[in-house]
């Protein structure tokens, strides 16, 4: 069963995201999160060390998808996946699905136990899901 | 190019450069008001205390690569923002350009210039004249690697690095925002000079500044 990592500039927006995930997912999926600095709680930011940490954190050998919200994230997450052994770099995945939709929809898959990429594929998918679908 | 630049230099170089942020905080803070999130001082000032620290340890490894890997490193964390990234970005990947060990030629602190900004524009995916820090550094190591071609004096080489570098700044003025929080403002980005240029700029002033004096020592 693979790891999910939620990355936002924000702490409690990573929280958040990881709990409305950890509702869809049950206790059988691992998922972190890295949001803000490292320092202060307060300030909004991404690290790569705290993010190569949250990898760590729900690492196995199925893989981790990452996925993460705006700018600075997706550089400090590709930094993160840099630091890691080759080995263990080959089955992470940043995902291009968006934060909020993408880790409920992930988080559900993954606890299904499908495999790294098809995890990601279905998230990515909610990039096009209307949300507003059958109200016209 | 007989010039050689020491570990030791290359630290008072950024010890140079943290203190030139450091006391430009507030300009840096007042152009990323105009056309960013007002953080860019603010995410500088910091990261530089942490480089300070770190520079300020008593044990400093005197071999160049792991010297600004260490820098790196330091910056990666102490930024926040979108400039941790792209400045550690930037000393990781200098730090792979090849050396003598516990020194560089200006030929080499060249290529240090030119694999960081490689790594820049690899992470960043910006390119010229989308009003970022590649901006400043990309005319600079193009004018450095221009004056070495035509076999300048070390002093000629800086001074081109800077000249350039300061342009490359004030040009960022004049152009229209295509990459970070900046594009989401469109035409409105034109006419304030880029926050990140500028924090850029201060690298290769700095550079002129000290070692332009490294000869006599």
């Amino acid at each position: 069963m693979i790891g999910l990592v939620i990355v936002s500039h924000s702490a409690k927006l990573a929280e958040g995201v990881r709990e409305l995930a950890a509702q869809m997912a049950g206790d059988e999926v691992g998922i972190s999160q890295a949001g803000g600095l490292p320092d202060d709680a307060q300030a909004l930011g991404t690290d790569a060390f705290k993010i190569l940490s949250a990898i760590e954190e729900v690492w196995c050998e199925d893989g981790v998808l990452l996925l993460m919200d705006v700018g600075s994230s997706v550089m400090s997450a590709e930094i993160a996946l840099e630091m890691l052994p080759e080995q263990q770099r080959r089955k992470c995945k940043l995902s291009n699905a968006p934060l909020v939709e993408g880790a409920i929809v992930a988080a559900l898959h993954a606890s299904l136990g499908e495999p790294l990429q098809s995890v990601n594929a279905v998230a990515e998918a909610a990039l096009s899901t209307p949300k507003l679908a059958n109200t016209g | 190019m007989g010039q050689e630049i020491t570990t030791s230099q290359l630290r008072r170089w950024l010890l140079a450069y943290a203190a030139r942020i450091i006391e430009n905080e507030a300009h840096l803070t007042e152009l990323d008001t105009a056309i960013g999130d007002a953080d860019h001082g603010v995410n500088m000032r910091r990261g530089m205390g942490k480089l300070q620290e770190r520079l300020k340890e008593e044990k400093q490894s005197d071999n160049v690569s792991s010297f600004l890997r260490s820098v790196a490193m330091t910056l990666i964390s102490g930024i926040g923002g979108a400039a941790g990234p792209l400045y550690g970005t930037f000393f990781l990947r200098a730090a792979t350009s090849p050396t003598n060990g516990s020194s560089i030629d200006l030929v080499q602190l060249t290529q240090m210039f030119r694999y960081g900004l490689d790594g820049l524009q690899q992470r960043g995916k910006a390119q010229a004249d989308d009003k970022t820090m590649i901006d400043t550094i990309q005319p600079a190591v193009e004018a450095m690697e221009a004056a070495l071609a035509a076999h300048q004096s070390p002093a000629v080489i800086l001074a081109a690095a800077r000249q350039a570098a300061h342009l490359g700044m004030k040009h960022t003025i004049e152009i229209e925002a295509r990459k970070g929080r900046a594009s989401y403002l469109g035409p409105h980005s034109i006419g304030h000079q880029d926050p990140g240029a500028t924090s850029a700029y201060f690298l290769f002033e700095t550079a002129a500044e000290v070692f332009a004096k490294t000869g006599t020592d």
